[in-house]
């Protein structure tokens, strides 16, 4: 039952802060900050009554903590099942601490219907905190829709210039690569039926369903697209720029820091392990799709004046390191992309409220209309330097750990495209230091005023920094909670390659 | 607390102090942490070294596991043997000395606490590199001073040019870290670990000499040592990496970080003794790097480029002799290179600094008398970089002609090129010299330097004098070479540097020699021009990385993958308004088709039906 | 009684007339009062034919369908006169093309 009280404290929390609106104008924030901190603690005090060995111990049979399944619609064989395991507890937790960023980088940003709007953030919370949790296909897609409707709200009611565009992209894109998914589901949940005699969505039942290869291979592609959407992959990334661009900041937090996440996490939970053969077969092309990412991305990224579209894309490059570590499906390459999303999460979020507080600022994205701003404000400048080296991926920081061990791990798969997307790095440097030099170095505007980072920011900045050096140097914690899990999915799905490569490096010639 | 993780966390726990209290410290308490947390590692080294020297065991601390995933386990761990002590040595010691200098030097600058955090964070870097005992921290260590390096050299960050500067060098060394960065993997797939000295063991049974996969991983590690060493195709950085603050130039661009990429290779010599290819590109690469930087230095007027182009041209010996094998005549010559280079650029910095920031030889001129301990130390640095007898340079580019000239095949041509580089040392060193110290006076200097000034360039002036008679415990990291001393070939390498010297002196000082028919045609002032542009090859990466990857970008700003997306909504958006176009809103019309869609309707079912 | 006295098909023939004529007022006329009174006729073509049908095989469903049909005629007409009512209080006159706007 706990992890159903976790999402209605969500849920219930954002009731709560549209009725306190009606008391005071500033109560929602603090509604909202309070409910965030509630399910943090209350989901903490619910692990820590756990038995510790699903956590610690490899091998030791199953690797789930929690598991709760309810009867939902019987006749279909629908039912509210929620299972947590060391995976989804990462991600619920940095859902909710990225919640946490999200509300304190809103502060002071919303004025316009507080109260709707921290109830949109506390429901897309909910909604990816089902996503994680989730372990009916048909309740996973009834989560990933309900994070989807606020989201849009958010961009479409508290965006920028450009929001109606944006949000109406974001949604139909998402919406249209849901929908593949759904039906995939269907086909699914129909076949397996036509196996086993009884209707069943549960994600339990339907892992080793065997399919015809060529249905296995579109069933796959629905779900493929639908999280390559949201991860989002070269070439299905468009919506993302604008929708970060026009998302106000807080949403772009969300969008970056969780919600490209659940396109990984599906990936890595459900459109792999359910269909190994299909997977195997499409790998090579999932990693050039996440090598070209890796390069496109940061190309793009270094051809942006904008300074959130710039950050915008630089996603996009280090989320074509996740698939590429998702796909190439061994120990060190998926805890690499599992380091990624959370060590993505943080620098990105972090990248995007700095890119708020600028805008709150000067009223502009518009990198070439800032310059020399380290002048007027060294404490922004520190931390955007910070944060622009991890996100070119700097050793001691959390997102070198990840790349290095995707790429490590990649290597032993396809070397060829390993040194592809390390040019990725070359590129990372590229555009981040170019972003540092158009915001914050060079020449000072004369007479500009504004007010460096104050307490609240520079006190959320801290603590992602801190975040981030912990997670470079010692990020053991984070990879033995991902490798119970990591473990029982290769127990699954052993290998997504077909021969073997080492070979191939030896065969070189010079 | 053990004294080898105090080596680098005293400097790391300065500059992390120095970054939070963000400028709100005095100068003087910034001045003592950032000089006194490097004095104190050097203390803490000297100790090492003493233990070290007493008993000659390798020091290995563990700190704590950084990944451990499966077979993956790289630690936070220090290995620490004659190499990471000579490497050391230099690092906090040379270091101690800039750090000093540098409080003068930078005594008026408004940033005065971010420079020192900057500073000690470079040295904690540095250290790090070289007390890593497996590659994967090396490889840490090895970012840490290439960020260090583009914070420093875009120290200024109101100049945009400093800031371009930077960001090259940093992009320069980049491209190199990312062969590196593949070189890793290549190690640790084949090989199962990143730990160097298993990782050698590993190399030494499982990989035959000169096979294809050693050549392939020592290529890739390479590519990391030209990139950071400023070698031949990647050093076009180093030039411009000069436009930040002198003692950085002194510390990071000729004393330590540029010599990483020796370290680097001398570290992990076992693997590149497996690969003889590479190992001869080493030298050819060397050889070529230090003929091209000293003759680029030759067309050099500014002052720091002339030591930047010279540090080039100095660690192509280093790489010379790494590549005829002799790395213990590598590691000497970047001994005792860190010294005089380092004595050469703070006298550099010292001139700057007392003539208001001039760059421009030709605009100094007759400092002799007016500067006379700046001149000394450029005199004694001069001297022994350009080798003259007795000097530290002369000992250690002495023994890497020497190993060069007893290689078989290739080894008297490397010989006669690095004898060439001699000479051309000895040239554009003494011009240098005569150039600014002597001549009539141009400039006016307007302040002395003070004792923080002086004491670093006295004692690094006993440095570079003496410091060839300091023996390197050396012994157990590299295999012996023994070499027959040829008494004619000695006698060449002592007579080159001076004939370099007279030719210097006739045509700079003595004015017997003139250039002048030379550089007035047109061919000579090509020539100059070329070299003075370092040989056009920064216009050549211009035009063919840089402008292509700028013009693929700018014509991807607009994202070209939308075209496909934004067609099918054309596409949508077209049919709606043509579908549109029939809802005319006109109740007769509906009335009228839909009873001709039911008369086509009938018929179609009357057709069927018969 | 019982059965059609008359031949069915001269039956048919007048509905089919009564339902040409209203649907040509319907396409013809632009008055909305008109199309209304057309819409009638058509509608009682229709009634004419069930009846008849229901006369010739002696079954009452044809008269069923007759009441059924005078029910939404009835129904129809008051709508219709409702909307009549609000287009001549809004376009001051019943011509149908100039109501319009509810267009592509």
């Amino acid at each position: 039952m706990s992890l159903v009280i976790l999402i209605l404290i969500l849920l219930g929390g954002g009731l709560l802060a549209i009725f306190a609106q009606r008391m005071n104008e500033d109560m929602p924030r603090w509604v909202s900050l309070a409910t965030i901190v509630l399910a943090l603690v209350y989901l903490l005090g619910v692990v820590s009554n756990l038995p510790v060995e699903p956590l610690t111990i490899a091998d030791a049979g199953s690797s789930w903590l929690i598991h709760l399944k309810l009867e939902w619609i019987p006749r279909f064989g629908i039912s509210f099942e929620l299972a947590m395991d060391g995976l989804s507890l990462l991600l619920v937790v940095l859902t909710l601490l990225l919640g946490l960023i999200a509300v304190s980088s809103s502060w002071s940003e919303i004025n316009f219907k507080q109260g709707l709007f921290q109830a949109n953030l506390l429901w897309t919370l909910a909604g990816v905190t089902g996503v994680f949790l989730a372990m009916d296909l048909f309740l996973f897609f009834l989560f990933w829709e309900v994070m989807l409707i606020p989201m849009y709200l958010l961009i479409a009611i508290w965006g920028h210039e450009n929001k109606a565009y944006a949000a109406m992209k974001f949604f139909i894109f998402t919406q249209f690569s849901g929908l593949l998914m759904l039906i995939s589901i269907v086909i699914l949940a129909w076949q397996a039926s036509l196996a086993n005699g009884s209707y069943s969505y549960s994600y339990f039942d339907l892992l080793g369903t065997t399919l015809n290869a060529k249905l296995e291979f579109w069933v796959m592609l629905g779900f493929f697209l639908a999280f390559t959407v949201k991860l989002p992959s070269f070439p299905f990334h468009t919506w993302l720029p604008d929708a970060h661009t026009q998302a106000p900041t807080a949403g772009s937090v969300l969008l970056a820091g969780i919600l490209l996440k659940t396109g990984a996490y599906g990936l890595l939970r459900i459109c792999i392990p359910l269909f190994p053969n299909a997977s195997m077969e499409f790998a090579p092309i999932a990693m050039a799709l996440g090598a070209a990412g890796v390069i496109y991305g940061a190309v793009l990224a270094f051809a942006q004046s904008d300074f959130k579209r710039l950050v915008a894309y630089s996603s996009v490059s280090h989320m074509g390191f996740v698939l590429l570590g998702l796909y190439a499906w061994n120990t060190l390459a998926l805890q690499g992309a599992v380091m990624q999303m959370v060590a993505h999460g943080v620098s990105t979020a972090a990248l995007f409220m700095m890119a708020g507080a600028i805008q709150q600022r000067l009223h502009t994205r518009d990198m070439h209309k800032m310059g020399g701003l380290w002048h007027n404000a060294p404490r922004m400048g520190a931390c955007a330097l910070f944060f622009a080296l991890a996100s070119l991926g700097l050793p001691g920081l959390g997102n070198f750990v990840a790349e290095f061990l995707v790429l490590i791990g990649l290597f032993a798969v396809q070397p060829w495209i390993t040194a592809v997307a390390a040019l990725g790095m070359v590129g990372a440097a590229i555009y981040a230091l170019w972003m540092m030099q158009l915001a914050f170095q060079g020449k000072p505007i004369e007479n500009r005023e504004f007010a460096d980072f104050g307490r609240r920011e520079m006190a959320t900045m801290a603590a992602m920094m801190v975040a981030l050096v912990w997670l470079g140097l010692y990020p053991q914690p984070v990879l033995d909670i991902a490798q119970p899990v990591l473990d029982s999915l290769q127990n699954i799905v052993p290998s997504l390659v077909s021969e073997a490569p080492t070979a191939d490096i030896a065969g070189v010639n010079l | 607390m053990n004294t080898l993780s105090l080596i680098p966390a005293l400097p790391l726990f300065s500059a992390i102090l120095l970054m939070v209290s963000a400028g709100r410290l005095p100068k003087q308490i910034s001045a003592i942490l950032g000089v006194g947390s490097v004095g104190l590692s050097a203390l803490c080294v000297a100790m090492v070294a003493m233990g070290f020297m007493a008993d000659g065991q390798v020091r290995e601390i563990t700190l704590w596991t950084w990944i451990a995933i499966e077979d993956f386990t790289p630690a936070i761990a220090f290995y620490v043997d004659g190499l990471t002590i000579v490497m050391m040595s230099v690092i906090t010691g040379v270091g101690f000395l800039i750090h000093l200098y540098s409080v003068e030097f930078m005594a008026s600058d408004e940033s005065f606490s971010r420079y020192f955090a900057y500073m000690n964070l470079f040295v904690a870097a540095m250290l790090l590199l070289v007390m890593a005992d497996n590659l994967l921290l090396l490889y840490m260590g090895w970012e840490g001073v290439g960020v260090c390096s583009y914070l420093l050299v875009g120290f200024w960050y109101r100049d945009p040019d400093n800031g371009q500067a930077a960001r090259k060098a940093f992009v320069v060394t980049r491209v190199g870290d990312t062969a590196m960065a593949l070189g890793l993997f290549l190690l640790f797939t084949e090989l199962g670990t990143l730990d160097i000295q298993p990782l050698m063991a590993a190399a030494n049974s499982q990989w035959q000499v000169g096979g294809t996969l050693p050549v392939l991983a020592t290529a890739l590690l390479l590519g990391g040592a030209l990139g950071k060493s400023a070698q031949l195709p990647l050093h076009t950085w180093l030039p411009d990496a000069m436009a930040g603050p002198t003692p950085v130039s002194a510390l990071i661009h000729a004393a330590t970080m540029v010599t990483a990429g020796v370290y680097l290779i001398a570290r992990t010599h076992e693997l590149f003794l497996l690969a003889p290819a590479t190992l001869e590109a080493v030298a050819w690469l060397g050889l070529a790097t230090l003929l091209l930087a000293a003759f680029a230095a030759l067309a050099q007027n500014d002052i720091k480029r002339i030591l930047a182009y010279s540090t080039i041209s100095q660690i192509g010996y280093m790489f010379l002799a790494l590549g005829v094998g002799a790395f213990s005549a590598g590691i000497f010559h970047l001994m005792t290179h860190a010294f005089f280079k380092a004595l050469l650029f703070l006298a550099a910095g010292a001139v700057i600094h007392c003539l208001h920031h001039e760059h421009n030889i030709f605009r100094m001129g007759g400092l002799r008398t007016r500067l006379p301990v700046v001149f000394a130390s450029f005199l004694i640095g001069s001297a022994a970089l350009a080798a003259l007898p007795f000097t530290s340079g002369f000992y250690s580019k002495d023994s890497i002609l020497l190993a060069a000239w007893s290689l078989p095949d290739i080894g008297p041509t490397l010989w006669a090129g690095g004898l060439l580089g001699a000479l051309l040392t000895a040239i554009y060193s003494f011009r240098l010299v005569f150039v600014v110290f002597f001549g009539e006076a141009n400039t006016e200097p307007d302040k002395q330097a003070g004792w923080k000034m002086a004491v670093p360039l006295i004692i690094l002036c006993v440095l570079a004098a003496a410091g060839g008679w300091i023996s390197q415990p050396l012994d157990d990291v590299f295999p012996a070479q023994g070499h027959d001393v040829v008494h004619v070939i000695e006698y060449i390498g002592i007579a080159v540097p001076l004939i370099g010297l007279l030719l210097a002196y006739l045509l700079f000082l003595g004015k017997q020699l003139s250039l002048s028919s030379l550089t007035e045609s047109s061919m000579g002032k090509a020539l100059q021009d070329f070299w003075l542009k370092g040989w056009r090859i920064d216009d050549l990466y211009h035009n063919l990385l840089v402008r292509p990857f700028t013009g693929f970008a700018r014509l991807c700003r607009n994202e070209p993958v939308d075209l496909f997306y934004n067609s099918i909504a054309g596409a949508l958006r077209w049919s709606h308004r043509s579908l549109s176009s029939i809802q005319t809103g006109e109740l007769r019309w509906y009335a009228t088709s839909m009873v001709f869609g039911l008369i086509v309707l009938v018929a179609i079912m009357l057709r069927n039906a018969s | 009684m019982g059965g059609l006295q008359i031949p069915l098909e001269h039956v048919q023939v007048l509905a089919a007339l009564l339902f040409s004529c209203g649907f040509l007022g319907l396409m013809l006329r632009r008055n909305i009062i008109f199309m209304l009174m057309s819409l009638e006729v058509m509608l009682n073509a229709a009634a004419l034919a069930f009846v008849a049908a229901g006369a010739r095989w002696g079954q009452a469903d044809g008269q069923i369908i007759f009441l059924l049909i005078l029910a939404v005629a009835a129904a129809e007409i008051s709508v219709g006169l409702g909307l009549v009512l609000q287009i001549q209080r809004r376009f001051k006159t019943l011509d149908m093309d100039t109501a319009n706007r509810l267009r592509g």
